[in-house]
């Protein structure tokens, strides 16, 4: 028998940066909020500190902030006529574990997308005739634009301090910034961040190709800042340490750094960590959630009951859930019906590294954000006709910080290991430096997730099972991305460029994203989505599936900045309406 | 077994020369000068600092590997990545005791891994899917390739000479070398990547002795602030590096290597006095 807690107003599920903004929002208004949290309480001091932080092999390679496959992994296979096998040791992503969440390890890229990205189909379809989708294109409009998220993106970017230089402010473009990016009521909170050699040999490469590129904005502080929450920041050390790291410094935007110090005084809020949800406990209608059961930390099942009911895990494990508590019709690829799990997404890489023999770019250095970038090649930012393809990505050369179990490239035709493959790493760990091009994914009919036939986890559940492989849109963008890279490495005046573009068939083995999008997206049709523009489960009015999973297909951006706005925008009307007359908000 | 890797063995098999070797590669800008860290008292929140008794005055050992798989993983190391001007030899950078304390632990018993069956053959694109632990995959690998060596050379790989040993890595990383209990190519994967992160993971985990990893490519080890480094482009920042132990322990680094744990926890201090 569960052992029943108090029932409270609402419950999280997973406490990273979504359950941060609504547990805020939601006790400001006077709800009694619990977090339940899978993993480990962690925070700055001590668990970020170094020199213990700066511990490659434990946190980068051994994965110390992240899921353990050995719990709960996925199955994965390239299509349905495959037999899905279990992702046995994360690679191609690799979400976080514990208090903050992925929002911990995290870069720091944090960006809007384009207004484009949000009617994808609509603006397409219109600019190059229905036939450029193709016949298994799934992408759709969003049901919300730009415009009516503009003010919570803003509103995130002052939470975080991002740092970088409006391009489009009020609709006046302005040289240096981003002058594809829709219109900012405002500048940033803090200027751009000191830029390194490698950013600048970019930046002038790509200005005499005629690009425009300029500093990518970061949630890295480039000097203290005080958030709009009153919470004190530091400004970046640029130590390299971020990518799968905790910040030191209290720089780099988390939950930790932003909204923590409040919610740990906050008297209606209640962290309990090592506490693994096992589904949403539904009534006898299953219109209506009663709460959710739990294995606390001894393994024993506890049941929360709760008026308000919030997934605010990683997109995956939200899809998971609302599988296994039968929230919504699961997604059935052969009729096309059914939207749990449907179009699932991700994130191209495009790029690679460059390679001089006169220069020295002190690689170490950096931030998770650091970088140049140029639009010139994303979203619809660029003429597309004739070249049956939609969408693109953002052209990034970033500085992330070198850490040499990672990072210790060679030119081609160098060999793999011995003397030569050693003189060669030594010669060019400080004289090369990588691009990358984050791209958009589109969804496909056959692109899904489900609940795996098979294989269980280590507490008896399904494994959820992923389906998925590269479509034409992203092949193609890629190729032609690729193309630019290799006229901006020419431009430099590389020694060598090891570009490469999309494998045939998508890998889970290398790493390449950590932006799992889609499975249970946003929409205006209960047909073709499983959550309205609030992110509110069509079928369940008092549960919400925030975070990525709510994309309807994926941008060539990281995912952050836009969840942070859309879980905004989710709170402003769970406040402003839904306390009123409980119910679905649209 | 006579070729086992000490630290006196290694400090012996380096010698003045071999130090000498590492120091010149930095360039001239390298900063020479080096000043004491804090002592721990100014660290607050490393409470726990160890005394300054030296970790390598600890007895080392192997806790996973017999002696022919202990000589064979020494000769293996040694040839992915050779002793030269460069650096010394992965075998004397402990190396291979890195990847004995590392299949003696969570590692190499697949701790984070999914180890559920059903067991079955996947595509490339699904990644790993066979039974064998790291550890049991060495364990089986080494028993192969020795067995192959005995039938084509008459000996065990580690008594084979240098160029017969490439010949021999080149055959398992190909997978031209045929193995009946896992596929060569993997058991060479894991020998190369595991190789490569006991030369550059910090010196704490038993390998990258001297932190003479971070010396070849000019990597700092523990970072310092660089916020008025990175402005300087085109301008090598050289440093003697810094291994987490030696902050712990309170060791001298260099000076301008401006560590960030007192600028932390003086940041961190100012968020709770903002409230």
């Amino acid at each position: 028998m569960a052992r029943q807690m108090k029932s409270v107003d609402a419950v999280m599920v997973g406490v990273g940066w979504t359950a941060g903004i609504l547990s805020r929002e939601l006790t400001k208004a006077g709800l009694s909020v619990v977090g339940l949290e899978r993993g480990e309480f962690r925070n700055t001091d001590p668990d970020f500190l170094t020199p213990g932080m700066h511990d490659e092999l434990s946190y980068a390679i051994r994965y110390k902030l992240f899921q353990d496959a050995s719990r709960e992994t996925v199955t994965f296979r390239n299509n349905s006529k495959e037999t899905a096998l279990p992702n046995r040791q994360f690679g191609s992503f690799i979400p976080g574990d514990g208090l903050g969440g992925s929002g911990v390890h995290w870069n720091g890229m944090n960006w809007r997308f384009l207004e484009w990205d949000f009617e994808t189909r609509s603006r397409s379809i219109a600019r190059y005739g229905a036939a450029v989708l193709g016949e298994d294109c799934t992408s759709q409009d969003w049901g919300v634009t730009y415009a009516e998220l503009e003010p919570y993106y803003d509103r995130f970017e002052y939470l975080c301090g991002i740092s970088g230089k409006a391009g489009n402010l009020k609709g006046k473009k302005i040289p240096g910034g981003n002058v594809f990016e829709g219109p900012r009521s405002r500048e940033y909170p803090n200027p751009p961040m000191t830029t390194s050699y490698s950013n600048e040999m970019y930046r002038k490469a790509a200005l005499e190709l005629g690009f425009h590129p300029f500093t990518q904005p970061t949630a890295n502080n480039s000097q203290p800042y005080k958030n709009n929450e009153g919470i004190q920041m530091g400004g970046c050390a640029y130590c390299g340490f971020c990518e799968r790291f905790g910040c030191e410094m209290l720089a780099k935007a988390s939950l930790q750094t932003t909204l923590w110090p409040l919610l740990e005084a906050e008297p209606k809020f209640e962290l309990r960590t090592n506490s693994r949800v096992m589904r949403v406990e539904l009534d006898s209608s299953k219109k209506k959630a009663i709460g959710v059961t739990y294995l606390d930390a001894a393994g024993n099942e506890v049941f929360q009951p709760a008026e308000l009911v919030f997934l605010t895990a990683f997109s995956l494990n939200n899809v998971h859930l609302m599988l296994l508590s039968g929230i919504g019709t699961p997604y059935d690829p052969a009729t096309g019906t059914g939207v749990i799990g449907r179009n699932y997404t991700y994130q191209t890489g495009t790029g690679g590294t460059v390679f001089f023999d006169d220069k020295h770019f002190n690689t170490f250095m950096g931030s998770g954000a650091l970088g140049g970038a140029l639009d010139n090649f994303n979203g619809d930012n660029f003429d597309h006709s004739g070249m049956d393809f939609i969408g693109g990505g953002v052209m990034q050369q970033s500085t992330t910080g070198a850490r040499p179990i990672q990072y210790h490239p060679v030119p081609k035709g160098t060999p793999r290991w011995g003397a030569a493959w050693k003189a060669a790493v030594a010669k060019y760990y400080n004289s090369s430096f990588t691009m990358n091009a984050q791209g958009g994914v589109q969804a496909y009919r056959g692109n899904y997730l489900d609940l795996d036939p098979t294989y269980r986890d280590q507490f008896g559940q399904p494994l959820l099972r992923m389906t998925f492989d590269w479509g034409k849109h992203e092949h193609k963008a890629s190729e032609f991305i690729a193309g630019k890279y290799r006229q901006i490495a020419a431009a430099m005046g590389a020694k060598d460029a090891i570009i490469n573009s999309l494998a045939p068939h998508y890998s889970i083995v290398p790493y390449q994203s950590t932006h799992n999008t889609g499975g249970a997206i946003m929409g205006t049709d209960p047909k073709t989505s499983a959550v309205n523009t609030y992110m509110q489960t069509w079928d369940v009015s008092n549960v919400f599936a925030v975070g990525a999973n709510a994309f309807p297909q994926n941008a060539g951006y990281n995912p952050t900045g836009t969840v942070g706005a859309l879980t905004y925008r989710t709170a402003e009307a769970i406040v402003k309406r839904y306390l009123k007359a409980p119910g679905p908000l649209a | 077994m006579a070729d086992s890797v000490s630290r006196k063995g290694f400090v012996s098999l380096i010698g003045s020369a071999g130090i000498a070797a590492a120091v010149t590669q930095a360039p001239e800008t390298a900063v020479a000068a080096v000043t004491p860290a804090a002592p721990a008292a100014h660290h607050p929140a490393s409470p726990h600092a160890m005394p300054a008794a030296p970790l390598g005055s600890e007895p080392e050992a192997y806790a996973f590997f017999n002696d022919d798989e202990a000589a064979f993983v020494e000769a293996a190391v040694e040839r992915l990545i050779p002793g030269d001007h460069l650096s010394p030899s992965a075998k004397e950078l402990g190396v291979a005791l890195y990847i004995d304390q590392q299949l003696a632990g969570g590692y190499g018993a697949a701790a984070r891994m999914y180890t559920h069956g059903p067991w079955m053959p996947g595509t490339p694109q699904q990644g790993y899917q066979l039974r064998q632990t790291p550890a049991e995959a060495y364990r089986l690998g080494i028993l192969e390739t020795n067995a192959y060596t005995q039938k084509t050379y008459g000996k065990t790989f580690d008594k084979l000479d240098a160029a017969h040993r490439d010949d021999v890595l080149t055959g398992l990383e190909g997978g031209k070398i045929v193995f009946e209990s896992i596929p060569s190519e993997v058991f060479f994967n894991f020998l190369y990547g595991n190789t490569v992160e006991g030369f550059f993971a910090d010196p704490l985990y038993g390998g990258n002795r001297d932190k003479a990893g971070w010396k070849m490519i000019g990597f700092p080890g523990v970072a310092a602030n660089y916020q008025d480094q990175i402005a300087k482009h085109n301008v090598p920042y050289r440093v003697a590096p810094v291994s987490i132990a030696d902050v712990q322990q309170g060791k001298p680094v260099a000076a301008g290597h401006m560590l960030m744990h007192d600028m932390a926890l003086a940041n961190i201090k100012k968020m709770k006095e903002g409230r």
